[in-house]
């Protein structure tokens, strides 16, 4: 064997390494352009907001704004409270199930509406009736009439993302190229087939166009109605209860530390949904 | 690739493709009744086995057409379509169609592409599939590529990785829907060369719907001129150039004779269509049903 492992070795191929994907990250031109971009960004920021301090003059809004040192230090303070990731969790919590659920009937109902006509015959015209109502304006219908807060936030939630997965799903598998089901028909495809082998797969891009808009919503809607419930004993927390309660505490520099903890938990949940989508639909990464 | 394609035994025997296709009086219009377009009036063509019989017409004539009743996608209003004297009552695999464009899964490789039909219908299985697919795709050239999705695949590539598809099935009759369409000129040319060395092979029963004179006279066994909408037959002419056939032969007096009787039907049918009322025009005609 190892005799075998050195003729290979030994062959007289010359071939160009492969370069590690940090030594690739480290030499892209576009990420560092980003990183320049965003240390000029909080330089401006800083400045614009000290700029009474160095000339006595305060500039309109953005000197009101704390400047990102104070909001770094603010920060600091509050990284070993477990309160902060109490928050983190409480509002990752509502996002994700909300999410989850929406996701677990939206895209079956997507489905059956694209694929059969009675189905959508009964069910679209209700659904487009109740679509255009914002989630927030459920709120004090479903304080209502869910027992608990957390209940009515997480139904909030819900319909944040289920309306744009159902509508992405039902536009995506109405567009399914025709000839992809005639080609498998002829190939002898049944009923379960077509929907699994074709619809199903022909899909799925619009299940993760609608996945990443609806996480979007989501994030939306769990911080307003954490805003909007407020700190009761019952469905208070997460990150919208965090910011709410540093405005009424009067820290403007946590407030800012609670906007950028929600685009940090952002970015986080539509990197995972695109990291999925890269896993499950190999051939759209190309290249 | 010296290999005939007749040498490996078929997966099933439909008579080495020798299969004959009659279109018998077929009759099919589109629309609602008062803007009802007649697409295909009183067509009869037989499709003999063993020959490349051609159809070629004026663009929107109801080519596609003719290819969706054929392989059973839709139904003719009158008439009828036999496939070895059985009538045609839905999509099967023995008429495999080859689309305009690609038509392969784009969620699938070429490999999984090519073996989407058996593997459906479970007719062939494990290490026999897996050979025939591979024994495919390395007889249009793709053994480098089987594991490329089609995206990844040039124009050419995925005109011939959906002949590997179409293949396997061992179909009765290839039905090309104008398949090299959108292909530039040269791989066009190469294409058909390819194309046409398959079909020499082992002559398959075959339709191949298109709007290039050329190309249906380098093709063709069997010329087949269609009117201008709604389509019918005008004329049937027998292209005697030999085989295999080699594309200098275009240039030959005979094929410049076929070219020429050709192009004069199809001229006269085209202009027909810019003559003709339009659509609109028609629908201005009908009385009753409210007025705007």
């Amino acid at each position: 064997m190892s005799n075998a492992a050195h003729t290979i070795q030994s062959a007289p191929v010359q071939r160009v390494r492969r370069r590690s994907k940090f030594e690739r990250w480290v030499s892209n031109e576009t990420m560092w352009r980003g990183v320049v971009a965003i240390i000029g960004f909080l330089l401006l920021w800083e400045l614009g907001s000290r700029f009474d301090e160095l000339t006595g003059y305060r500039l309109p809004f953005i000197g009101l704004v704390p400047a990102p040192s104070k909001v770094a230090a603010a920060w600091v303070t509050v990284l070993p409270k477990p309160g902060y990731w109490w928050s983190w969790y409480e509002s990752f919590k509502r996002v994700l199930s909300g999410f989850l659920a929406a996701m677990l009937l939206g895209i079956p109902f997507g489905l059956a509406l694209a694929v059969n006509r009675y189905f959508r015959d009964i069910f679209f015209p209700p659904f487009e009736i109740l679509r255009p109502i914002p989630p927030l304006a459920w709120v004090p219908a479903s304080l209502i009439f869910w027992p608990t807060n957390e209940m009515s936030i997480a139904f909030v939630t819900f319909l944040g993302a289920f309306y744009t997965i159902v509508i992405n799903v039902l536009g995506g598998a109405r567009s399914i190229d025709v000839r992809y089901l005639r080609a498998a028909q002829s190939m002898g495809a049944s009923q379960w087939d077509l929907f699994s082998k074709i619809i199903l797969p022909g899909t799925l891009p619009s299940i993760f166009t609608g996945a990443a808009v609806g996480m979007g919503i989501t994030w939306e809607v769990v911080l307003a109605a954490e805003m909007i419930s407020g700190g009761g004993t019952q469905g208070g927390g997460g990150l919208g209860f965090f910011i709410w309660n540093s405005y009424m505490g009067g820290s403007l520099p946590q407030i800012v530390v609670g906007m950028i903890s929600i685009g940090i938990a952002g970015y986080l949940s539509s990197s995972a949904i695109r990291m999925l989508g890269e896993y499950f639909m190999p051939w759209r990464r190309l290249f | 690739m010296q290999q005939p394609i007749a040498a490996a035994p078929p997966p099933v025997d439909f008579a080495a493709g020798k299969s004959r296709v009659e279109i018998r009086n077929v009759t099919k219009a589109y629309g609602e009744e008062w803007e009802r377009q007649t697409v295909i009036e009183d067509l009869s063509v037989t499709i003999e086995p063993g020959q490349l019989t051609v159809i070629v017409g004026p663009s929107g004539c109801g080519k596609s057409t003719l290819v969706n009743l054929i392989a059973g996608f839709d139904f003719p209003d009158s008439g009828e379509i036999l496939l070895d004297g059985r009538k045609v009552t839905g999509p099967a695999r023995d008429r495999m169609v080859v689309f305009q464009e690609t038509a392969l899964m784009p969620w699938q490789t070429t490999y999984e592409n090519v073996v989407f039909g058996p593997k459906l219908r479970g007719d062939l299985k494990g290490k026999e599939l897996h050979d025939e697919a591979i024994r495919l795709l390395a007889k249009v050239g793709l053994s480098e590529f089987i594991h490329k999705y089609p995206l990844q695949l040039s124009g050419g590539m995925q005109r011939r990785a959906e002949l590997a598809r179409a293949l396997i099935n061992n179909p009765r009759i290839m039905i090309m829907d104008e398949p090299f369409r959108g292909l530039d000129a040269m791989s066009r040319g190469l294409m058909q060369e390819f194309f046409l060395r398959l079909f020499e092979e082992n002559r398959r029963t075959n339709l191949f719907v298109t709007s290039e004179i050329d190309e249906a006279i380098f093709l063709a066994d069997r010329l087949v001129v269609l009117s201008n909408r709604p389509a019918s037959m005008r004329k049937l002419i027998e292209i005697q150039l030999p085989r295999p056939r080699h594309y200098t032969m275009l240039s030959s007096p005979e094929a410049y004779a076929y070219k020429r009787d050709a192009m004069a039907i199809l001229h006269q049918e085209a202009m027909k269509s810019f003559r003709s009322p339009s659509s609109g025009g028609k629908a201005f005609k009908v009385s009753g049903g409210g007025g705007h």
